[in-house]
């Protein structure tokens, strides 16, 4: 199966080098990074595409756009793995629906198109015939969307909770660990690469918010966007408060809830009992599906990472592969 | 709270649907032997859960029923939830963020933890509210909820309900 994958930063290349290190059978057509691309029908060197990323060079041509990636190259699926754009989208969301028109699928994990997009985006797949697939843009390795739509497929999710955002959850679990004030947990996570200069997104939990109105649009058939979602960050909590949890065997965990039938979409730091599933340590992410025929399932995992994340648009991409009859 | 009555037949089961007629719900059947014991009579002890100011309505409908309630035991405080706050607690007068809570009538605050890091430093307390019913808890709640946005103060609610 052949894929042209734009955005070549942390996840393109951990797609990349699962790709070099495994036998997957994917041939990679195309390559985009913000500044340049290359388009090959025979299959792009992956490996010196990498070394050329990491010496710091683009990884392609200058003369070729992402545009071009989109529209000009020969492949079966567009991997969409660009940054997130919460305001519109875009460029990513034009790039999908631009893939789509051409009858290719697409496996992105980008929140921004899915949160934002998701009905048009899914009846534009289906009108030309091919699949949408995002198991990427909620908790990383965590194969929750496949789950729900296939593994617990007839049950009803009656609740959906937990730990959508490892950064708090870091954050938090330091704070708990060793009596940090925030400040300090928070200057912590950014020496390790768990948070970003702008730390905003995670911690106000915006991007947990998008999580879920992800799985709420996607999966529990709901119409959501992100100013349904009531929410509450991490930002004014105290090791006092954690401590006052703490004597009671508890702790504080930054959680995002949705409940479908009371129409409820929370994310907000809550006192969680220490031997709770959910409570999960560093930049674990931890959900709690309650579902009516099989009780409650509990899934545990990385939810970030470079091969990590690679992993959930990998099985999408075979997904696909399985159940398409490739292309010319 | 708790009935008490007679454990003449038929009795337990004509209280049990007057019990869930008004809404009602039983936390627990308990049979206790008289003394003496040669009686051979049963007391019926039925704990249970009742919305609010329904009790009245229970207890003609169980003398409908021809049930023969011999006692009305206490109502007790079943519910139990543990909140943490942080803000400028003192600042924003506590006691009466307390007070707000009690004068409910049917729910109190029953534990206060409080830790004050520094002058002007936010503070942070752990709240221990009990109720009657769950109803009245979750009223409670949503009383602090709203006395938290007016003072500007953070909750932080247990994730399972009360
Ligand atoms: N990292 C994770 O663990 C993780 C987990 C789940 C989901 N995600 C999502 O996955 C996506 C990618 O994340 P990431 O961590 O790989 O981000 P990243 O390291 O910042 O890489 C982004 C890549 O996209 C390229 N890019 C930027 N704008 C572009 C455009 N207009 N057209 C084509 N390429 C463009 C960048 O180009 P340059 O190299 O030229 O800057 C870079 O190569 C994001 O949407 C993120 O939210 C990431």
């Amino acid at each position: 199966m052949r894929i042209a994958i734009l955005g070549f930063g942390s996840v393109g290349r951990g797609i990349a080098r699962a790709i070099l290190a495994k036998n997957l059978d994917l041939a990679v057509t195309g390559l985009a990074d913000s500044r340049s691309g290359i388009i090959d029908p025979a299959g792009i060197d992956i490996a010196a595409a990498l070394a050329r990323k990491e010496g710091g060079a683009p990884c392609g041509s200058p003369d070729v756009s992402p545009a071009d990636v989109v529209a000009k190259a020969d492949y079966d699926v567009l991997v969409e793995v660009t940054p997130t754009n919460v305001d519109d989208g875009e460029p990513a969301l034009g790039h999908i629906r631009g893939a789509l028109r051409r009858h290719k699928h697409v496996v992105t994990s980008n929140k921004g198109p899915i949160a934002l997009a998701y009905p048009e985006l899914r009846d534009l797949a289906a009108a030309n015939g091919v699949f949408l697939r995002y198991e990427a843009t909620v908790c990383g390795a965590i194969p929750l969307i496949h789950a729900m739509q296939e593994g617990l497929a007839g049950n009803t999710i009656s609740r959906l909770y937990g730990v959508f955002n490892g950064t708090c959850n870091y954050i938090l679990t330091r704070m708990a660990e060793d009596s940090l004030t925030y400040e300090q947990a928070l200057a912590e996570a950014r020496e390790l690469g768990y948070a970003e200069a702008d730390p905003t997104y995670d911690v106000e939990g915006i991007d947990a918010a998008i999580k879920l109105v992800i799985l709420a649009n996607a999966i529990l058939d709901m119409r959501t966007t992100l100013d349904d979602v009531e929410r509450t960050g991490i930002t004014l909590l105290t090791p006092e408060a954690l401590r006052l949890a703490e004597d009671q065997d508890c702790t504080i965990r930054l959680i995002g809830e949705v409940v479908p039938e009371a129409g409820v979409l929370r994310v907000s730091p809550r006192i969680v009992s220490k031997v709770h599933p959910l409570v999960v340590e560093g930049t674990l992410n931890a959900v709690t599906v309650g579902t009516d025929l099989a009780g409650d399932l509990t899934f545990i995992g990385k939810g970030a990472g470079s091969v990590e994340t690679a992993s959930a648009v990998i099985g999408d991409l075979l997904y696909i592969r399985d159940r398409h009859v490739q292309g010319s | 709270m708790k009935l008490e009555m007679r454990d003449q037949p038929g009795q337990l089961v004509a209280a049990l649907q007057p019990i869930s007629a008004v809404g009602g719900n039983i936390i627990a059947v308990i049979h206790q032997r008289e003394t003496p014991a040669a009686t051979e009579v049963l007391d019926v002890q039925i704990v249970l859960e009742l919305p609010e100011g329904r009790l009245e309505k229970l207890l003609e409908l169980l003398r409908e029923q021809g049930v023969n309630v011999v006692r009305i035991g206490e109502q007790r405080l079943l519910y139990e939830c543990t909140l943490i706050t942080i803000g400028h607690l003192m600042h924003t007068d506590l006691s009466d963020t307390v007070d707000r809570i009690d004068t409910t009538g049917s729910a109190e605050v029953t534990d206060l933890s409080l830790a004050m890091p520094a002058i002007n430093a936010p503070s942070s307390a752990r709240i221990t509210i009990r109720s009657t019913t769950r109803e009245e808890m979750k009223k409670a709640i949503r009383i602090l909820r709203s006395v938290a946005e007016q003072k500007d103060l953070l909750i932080i609610e247990p994730l399972e309900g009360v």
